[in-house]
């Protein structure tokens, strides 16, 4: 084809230019992306360009110390924090304690991901479905329950109530219970999820006939596993050992639960306490520092794997045949599997009950100790016990967490899943178009970002009413949980919606409107009913990342306007721990409800691209 | 009732320049094939046709009515068109019955419910699927789904009908099929169709006019019969005919009133009145030219003619396929393939004689790859020499 564009008539500049304009005008598609991008730049390209405006405006604090008057700009804060006095113990340490946790979370959790992976999709042991499917619902649990379980068991007394294995006998070290080694631990039983997601995916998806083209040319299983299937997996492999250790580097629920009772500072409990309770300045800065290491993160995933991670994704033809017999090892590899499900799913959750159920978790397990006080008790009666709480199903306090987290929910789930299916739709429809590439980009920004620094991000915004007011002060209020929450889950619902929408081929929509169906109504009988499988599966798994975030909302929910998972936080800083494990029971409850209605109901699959 | 004219019509993807200069008149009740390899441009031409694309320059009009006019940057909607289209991929409405499927458009005319069963049964009785209408698009065959993406189309009694390589995704026998059944479906409507393929076959067997797309321009547009017997180029021959053209190279003298050609098929003599004189053809010195000579004009006598005429030849190959054979034959080096009626014998290295009818063949300037010298095509009433 010829690279040279010939000069083209062009007519009457006025119709030319009417009839350009009237396409423009009254093609509604035009008008969603239009606003798509509105609400994209509103917010998520101002509050970043916000949040590195405010690290450079001293307030009344930095201002006296800088020796500079409040509200002007200066460089206090980064200096505060990469050269100052504090610098180590603000900065440098707690860097280098991110680094060190996210560092070994990841090596125990990539290869506990890719073993559990290779076994439930190439192996033979038995009940695999069953088994891959609790895998998941494992990882469902949010991570700060987790930490919650590791505290009911393993606490000793610096954390005020000893645990159960403390009522039993073993004096349990500060070193085995807090810190960094229980926050591998803890990671790691969460974040396997991802290599076992990627890997499963990408090695249901290898063609098959790539191995069996080997096997016919005379490779061992050996051979075809080193040399075909290693190499075609590899890609996912880097990318989930990638996420992993961008993800645990910006964790902050796990970092605050069992590193602050040690003084064991990461950047995100750093940053936390700033905003809280310093100079917010600094923690923006932080933030600026932890968005820019993981965007770094994923930017060199993207270097390092590239376009070659779609070789994975090529399916092939019928059924694939079991390759790793695992002959007299089968049982021993499937007790192993339970294994991991004990200590992942069941023992957390079994301390979570227990605890729950007790008096005191000081006295463990005696007779006299088992109460249903924590669940039904009255306020009256509260004196009784440590906690001067009515039980949880009496408490108004839990109560409006409870309607809280279900209305953060389904509020966020409702506006991120629609605006998730119009970003996929503009971004499916324009394909190598600039509009379509520039919504890709801009919507996969929040993601980029770890949840607290999010949060962060929006609080330089929100703390005071900007532009004369046109930008409200939400700093405090519900509108402003929901609409980090909505935001923080705009790439994860415009990926589902991409991936619903690359499925309703344009040409459907193309023969509706050569029939004569306009915009609106090829939307609402041809888009909408054959997207509507794929809504739903998003709006309920997005539902349940939004209710059990508490990064997200830790910096931005109080006690007027309290979640499920913030309420949790503060029993257990108030050392109320048995309510505080039965919030997490209702907590989990919850969301296994709301996975197997996805899952059953909808069809929903977390191996397809939610991670 | 419908003639489609398309004028200079460009067409850009970004840079690429997809349709170039396309000129194509349609004349009302025209079985119109745009023929030619993948990425020629004939899906883009139709659908620019369709509305569905926006060429960057040219006019279209249907019944004089500008529906196309780039230069003022102005469009008309598809739906405003008077046209319907089958997809390659039908793209019916999975969450549909048929009935629905073929109703939807109707609805959206705010047709009469009693005038909408009526178009619906029409055009399912039409095309032989009245028995499917409640099933969904997913239980019924892919030739089924065929039929129905067909009763959707012309439910709505378009004007014209554009069909995106409708067999595409059809096993041989199904094409068959459905080959006879849009040849009737075009006798019976009378509607004006525009067919996209590149199966050279469909385009003969169907078609009234093939448009022959050659990398976004139109090479020649002809009947079926005059583009299989005097194809404008070289590539042009090659693509159109299976088994394809015989070329041979040869020698061409003109000296304004005959063309001469020495090859090792010996000397053939054409009139001026054959020659097609617009080409280019050097007189008075010699130059390269190409004989093109279709399959089925070779005869093979297995004694030598008892004139002295045939060019003795040896046999190559021989494949046999039930009603016809493809014999491959080797004059001095050069292969011939002839296409014989019926079964026949041949041993391999056996010894032949190749009769050739000059009538029957094309000479192509080898230079400017175009043809040079119009053959005659072979009617029924015409007798052997």
């Amino acid at each position: 084809m010829s690279k040279t564009k010939p000069q083209l008539p062009k007519g009457d500049p006025k119709t030319r230019f009417k009839n350009q304009l009237k396409d423009v005008l009254f093609n509604p598609f035009n008008l969603i992306t239009l606003i798509a991008f509105l609400v994209l730049i509103v917010f998520v390209v101002v509050p970043l360009v916000s949040i590195a405006k405010e690290s450079f405006i001293l307030d009344a604090t930095a201002a006296r110390r800088a020796h500079a008057e409040e509200g002007s700009w200066g460089i206090y804060y980064w200096q505060y924090l990469l050269t100052g006095r504090m610098a180590k113990t603000m900065f440098w340490t707690p860097l280098v304690h991110s680094l060190i946790v996210a560092f070994f979370a990841c090596l125990v959790a990539v290869p506990l991901g890719a073993i559990l992976a290779w076994l439930m999709v190439r192996s033979d042991v038995p009940g695999k479905k069953i088994l891959s499917f609790l895998i998941i619902v494992a990882y469902m649990m949010p991570s700060w329950c987790k930490a919650q379980a590791w505290l009911s068991l393993f606490r000793n007394q610096v954390g005020g109530m000893p645990g159960i294995f403390y009522w039993m006998g073993w004096k349990v070290p500060n070193w085995f219970a807090y810190g960094p080694f229980a926050m591998v631990c803890v990671l790691a039983l969460h974040y396997y999820a991802f290599t076992y997601i990627m890997l499963a995916g990408s090695l249901g998806t290898i063609n098959s006939e790539l191995e069996e083209m080997a096997l016919i040319q005379g490779a061992s299983k050996r051979q075809i596993v080193t040399k075909i299937t290693l190499p075609l997996v590899m890609p996912a492999f880097l990318s989930a050992a990638i996420m992993t250790f961008s993800k645990a580097i910006g964790g902050y629920s796990v970092a605050s639960y069992l590193g602050t009772r040690v003084q064991y500072y990461t950047l995100a409990t750093r940053l936390h306490d700033q905003i809280a309770s310093g100079m917010p300045g600094v923690g923006y800065a932080i933030a600026i520092l932890m968005i820019l290491l993981s965007s770094g993160c994923i930017f060199a995933n993207n270097k390092l794997i590239g376009t070659r991670k779609s070789y994975s994704t090529i399916n092939g033809k019928g059924g694939r045949s079991v390759d790793l017999q695992l002959g007299k090892w089968r049982y021993p590899v499937f007790a192993m599997v339970c294994l991991f499900l004990l200590i992942a799913l069941v023992f957390p959750i079994l301390s979570l009950v227990l605890e729950s159920l007790q008096v005191s978790p000081v006295r463990g397990l005696e007779a006299s100790n088992f109460t249903l006080f924590n669940w039904i008790g009255r306020e009256e009666n509260s004196y009784a016990l440590i906690n001067y709480e009515p039980g949880l199903l009496r408490n108004s306090k839990f109560l409006s967490g409870m309607g809280n987290t279900v209305k953060l929910g389904v509020i966020g789930a409702i506006i991120s899943s629609f605006m998730g299916q119009i970003f996929g739709y503009i971004s499916v429809r324009g394909r190598g178009k600039w509009y379509g590439h520039a919504i890709d980009q801009l919507v996969f920004i929040p993601y980029l970002i770890p949840a607290v620094a999010f949060s962060a991000v929006y609080i330089a915004m929100f703390m005071t009413p900007k532009l004369g007011g046109l930008i409200p002060a939400l700093y405090g209020t519900f509108a402003l949980i929901l609409l980090i929450s909505t935001v923080k889950y705009f790439p994860y619902a415009s990926k589902s919606g991409s991936a619903t929408m690359l499925q309703i081929s344009a040409e459907l929509e193309e023969a509706a409107s050569i029939n004569g169906a306009g915009f609106f109504r090829r939307l609402a009988k041809i888009i909408f009913p054959l997207a509507k499988n794929g809504f739903m599966s998003g709006f309920i798994l997005t539902f349940i990342s939004i209710a059990k975030e508490f990064d997200l909302i830790s910096l931005v929910a109080n006690e007027r306007n309290l979640t499920l998972s913030y309420l949790t936080f503060s029993y257990t800083s108030l050392n109320c721990y048995q309510l505080a494990a039965a919030s997490s029971v209702v907590m989990i409850v919850l969301i296994s409800v709301l996975y197997l209605i996805a899952k059953k109901v909808f069809g929903a699959d977390i191996v397809k691209g939610w991670s | 009732m419908s003639k489609i004219v398309l004028e200079h019509i460009d067409k850009f993807y970004g840079e690429n320049h997809v349709l170039k200069d396309i000129n194509l008149t349609i004349e009302d009740g025209d079985f119109m094939t745009l023929l030619g390899p993948s990425g020629c441009g004939k899906t883009t031409t139709l659908r620019v046709i369709s509305g569905l694309e926006k060429p960057q320059g040219g006019t279209m009009t249907i019944d004089d009515k500008t529906v196309i006019d780039a230069a003022n940057a102005f469009y008309e909607e598809p739906s405003k068109r008077g046209l319907n289209l089958v997809f390659q991929s039908y793209a019916l409405w999975p969450h549909m019955t048929v009935y629905q499927n073929i109703a939807f458009g109707l609805k959206i005319k705010k047709l009469s419910k009693e005038e909408i069963d009526q178009r619906v049964m029409d055009s399912l009785r039409t095309m032989r699927i009245d028995q499917y209408k409640d099933r969904y698009p997913n239980e019924l065959s892919g030739g089924q789904q065929q039929r129905v993406a067909i009763a959707r189309a012309i439910a709505s009694s378009p004007k014209l009908l554009l069909l995106d390589e409708p067999l595409s995704n059809l096993d041989a026998r199904l094409r068959i099929d459905m080959r006879v059944a849009l040849t009737r479906l075009h006798r019976e409507t009378g509607t004006t169709i525009v067919y996209v393929t590149h199966d050279q076959v469909e385009a003969m067997t169907m078609s009234t006019k093939v448009a022959l797309f050659k990398a976004g321009e139109i090479a020649q547009i002809a009947t079926p019969l005059e583009l299989y017997t005097n194809p404008v180029d070289l590539e042009t021959a090659d693509f159109v005919g299976s088994p394809r053209i015989n070329m041979v190279d040869g020698t061409a003298r003109y000296d304004g009133n005959e063309l001469v050609v020495d090859s090792v098929l010996g000397q053939m003599t054409f009139d001026k009145e054959t020659l097609k004189t617009t080409e280019e053809i050097p007189e008075g010195q010699p130059f390269d030219a190409v004989l093109g000579i279709r399959p089925e004009s070779v005869k093979i006598f297995t004694k030598q003619p008892a004139d002295g005429s045939g060019i003795p030849a040896e046999v190559y190959a021989s494949q046999p396929a039930g009603s016809e054979t493809i014999v491959t034959l080797e004059i001095d080096k050069t292969q011939l393939l002839a296409l014989q009626v019926d079964l026949q014998d041949y041993e391999m290295y056996q010894k032949v004689w190749v009769g050739l009818d000059p009538r029957r063949i094309n000479v192509f300037n080898k230079k400017t790859e175009r043809l040079i010298r119009f053959a005659k095509a072979k009617r029924k009433e015409e007798t052997e020499e």
